[in-house]
């Protein structure tokens, strides 16, 4: 399907909000979205939210026997998705140029930086060795993927526990979680891409583009960076010519923000790792946010009460007088009694009628209701054959409390 | 008669005129047919999901898509299902926001936001000839109106009324701005006498479209101003009445 075209009136409009210094978003030129990090029940597995992006990612390790020319060292893999179902205009199973580029830069942020120890992930020198892979998906897409998808990845990542494995002579032994706790991967550090749109031939610079930004915008700029200030990745495109002051200038602000998103990342893995212990709730479910859709709710009607009372009264007026009751029991027999007169019964009638309908409406769903009412039925009749009860219309009504 | 009517049992949500009730998927809607009300005439008003697939069942309706079931008495009575979603289905006489995707030869093509995209006539606007054709761009926004829109064929539009009239219909202008809400919000501010917009009205003034694909072009005097009615329409979807009071209160302080 073929993504929403952007119209004319929107691009003008995001490019004079963007030169009066406004965001559609009310942020400020150098703001991030909110950023919300939740783990799922398993470890390694992670969303994060982005404003509206929304990535998903899913750790996983295998055993397997390693690469000829590195037999010490395991083996990462990363594999980033985007599916239909976070932009309509995103195809399935195509390695679109985005898609390709976009792998390449998670590659680059995670693999390229050495934040991982490959060496620890070594079981069986040139034989068997710890396969990481990290499966990215996007689920909504609203800009600046790279960011959400660096961030999910790194914290999938230092989420992960691997299997505990003890080698004795030629013998490998991979313990369950019941027999060893599962060990974490070592990580050096947390290498976090900031992304920057330029506007009108890069007079204007906007931190975390969304997706509409992210159309109109005449250059992109992604810095991959930790928080020690070491420039992991550095990689622009798009048709501007960027000056080193502008590059320098970025680098200063990727710096603050990737300190800020480091100290978040910690945040919630602390918090998790708190729930986890104190067997506290965690899972995708415990975070989801409430949020309550008002399209459909009904205002409360105001009601004209003016005359109600000569309504009331009116109908008081017309209505048949009660009927007399005896609400004195009366006792009939030993271990019987009466409550009150008891009317005609009007059961028996429409179980006739009903049989007639049964007849005529096969396999409908009321005729079940009705047959639990008739079993009813017989249930009383024969009960008052017995002399227990006597049948009266306090039965019928009270009949489900007996 | 009466007798027969005293073997039919009560469907359990009464059978009062005013009635939110809750409706799944396969629920049998039996009340709607006891008020005599035709599939045909049930089906699809207002964005109405309640789609006869009962010709099998012999009378009666069955729900495809859970949602609310509203009823208006007036103008021979109709069903109808409120439900949430987000992708527009072209219905026959809506009006929606279109934006042109390509020109060719004496037609444009439209994205509604529908699975295809819809075309429209060159000589569908008012006053056009053959000699006097429309100045449209591709990327412009068209408010336009359904002329035919039928299951697995090319939805065709029209600007132009029965008589010939825009009856403001037509291309909508370069600036402003066009944002998307989920169709539930759209029918809900369409609705004759909406709180949502008489509220926003008394702001300042500006200029509203509303399509019922889920567009909305709005354009005021600022982009400021623009913007604060796009964030006020799109946070309408999650607000109540009281936050939504609140936050009206604080922005004509704020002016």
């Amino acid at each position: 399907m073929k993504a929403t075209p952007l119209s004319n009136c929107e691009r003008r409009f995001l490019l004079r909000a963007i030169q009066e210094k406004k965001r559609l978003d009310g942020r400020q030129c150098y703001d991030y979205r909110n950023i919300r990090v939740s783990f799922g029940a398993e470890r390694g597995c992670c969303i994060v939210e982005l404003g509206r992006t929304r990535v998903l990612a899913q750790v996983s390790c295998e055993l397997v026997s390693p690469k000829p020319n590195r037999p010490t060292e395991g083996v990462l893999f990363f594999n980033l998705e985007l599916s239909p179902m976070a932009a309509p205009g995103l195809e399935p199973g195509r390695q679109s140029e985005l898609l390709v580029s976009l792998n390449r830069l998670l590659e680059r942020c995670l693999r390229d930086s050495k934040c991982i120890d490959t060496e620890s992930l070594c079981v069986v020198a040139g034989e068997k060795v710890w396969q990481i892979r990290l499966d990215v998906h996007l689920l909504n897409h609203d800009g600046n993927i790279t960011d959400a998808a660096s961030i999910a990845g790194i914290v999938a990542l230092c989420h992960f526990r691997r299997p505990d494995v003890s080698v004795q002579g030629e013998e490998v032994t991979v313990y369950t979680p019941e027999e060893r706790d599962p060990v974490p991967l070592s990580i050096h550090h947390m290498p976090i891409c900031v992304s920057f749109a330029f506007f009108h031939q890069g007079t204007y610079l906007l931190v975390d583009p969304t997706e509409r930004e992210e159309r109109v915008m005449d250059g992109f700029l992604v810095i991959a960076m930790n928080k020690h200030h070491e420039i992991c990745t550095i990689q622009s495109s798009g048709v501007v010519m960027l000056v080193p002051d502008q590059i320098l200038r970025c680098s200063k602000i990727a710096a603050v923000k990737v300190t800020e998103i480091t100290e978040q990342i910690q945040k919630a893995l602390e918090n998790d790792q708190k729930a986890r212990k104190e067997g506290g709730k965690f899972g995708f479910a415990e975070s989801i946010p409430f949020q309550r859709i008002t399209a459909f709710k009904m205002e409360s009607a105001a009601v004209d009460t003016n005359d109600v009372e000569e309504q009331a009264k009116e109908i008081i007026a017309k209505a048949d007088p009660p009927a007399e009751v005896f609400s004195k029991p009366v006792l009939l027999a030993a271990g019987t009694a009466q409550i009150g007169e008891g009317v005609e019964n009007s059961w028996g009638d429409l179980e006739e009628s009903e049989k007639e309908e049964a007849a005529e409406e096969e396999g409908e769903s009321e005729a079940a209701a009705f047959e639990c009412q008739k079993v009813e039925t017989e249930d009383t009749m024969r009960e008052t054959k017995n002399g227990k009860y006597c049948f009266s219309w306090y039965h019928i009504l009270l009949y489900p409390f007996l | 008669m009466r007798r027969r009517a005293a073997r039919r049992p009560r469907p359990w949500w009464g059978s009062g005129a005013a009635r939110d009730l809750l409706l799944l998927p396969a629920q049998y809607d039996e009340d709607a047919e006891g008020d005599g009300c035709g599939s045909a005439r049930a089906e699809r008003r207002r964005g109405a999901a309640v789609r006869a697939g009962a010709a099998a069942l012999r009378a009666g309706l069955l729900v495809t898509k859970c949602g609310l079931l509203r009823h208006r008495p007036a103008g021979g009575g109709a069903f109808w299902v409120d439900s949430q979603q987000k992708r527009y289905v072209p219905v026959k006489g809506d009006h929606v926001i279109g934006i042109v995707t390509a020109k060719a030869g004496d037609v444009f093509r439209l994205d509604v936001g529908g699975s295809e995209p819809a075309s429209l006539s060159y000589l569908a606007f008012e006053g056009a000839t053959k000699r006097n054709r429309p100045n449209v761009q591709v990327g412009d926004l068209i408010y336009g109106q359904f002329l035919v829109a039928n299951k697995d064929m090319e939805p065709e539009m029209v600007c132009i009324d029965s008589s010939g009239k825009s009856s403001g219909m037509g291309i909508i202008g370069q600036d402003g701005f066009l944002f998307k809400v989920s169709l539930g919000l759209i029918r809900k501010l369409l609705a004759p006498k909406c709180e949502i917009i008489q509220e926003l009205s008394q702001l300042y003034p500006f200029e509203l479209v509303l399509g019922m694909n889920g567009r909305i072009w709005v354009k005021a005097k600022t982009v400021q101003q623009t913007l604060i009615i796009v964030n006020i329409l799109e946070a309408c979807e999650y607000m109540s009445a009281e936050q939504r009071k609140q936050a009206l209160a604080k922005l004509s302080g704020n002016r």
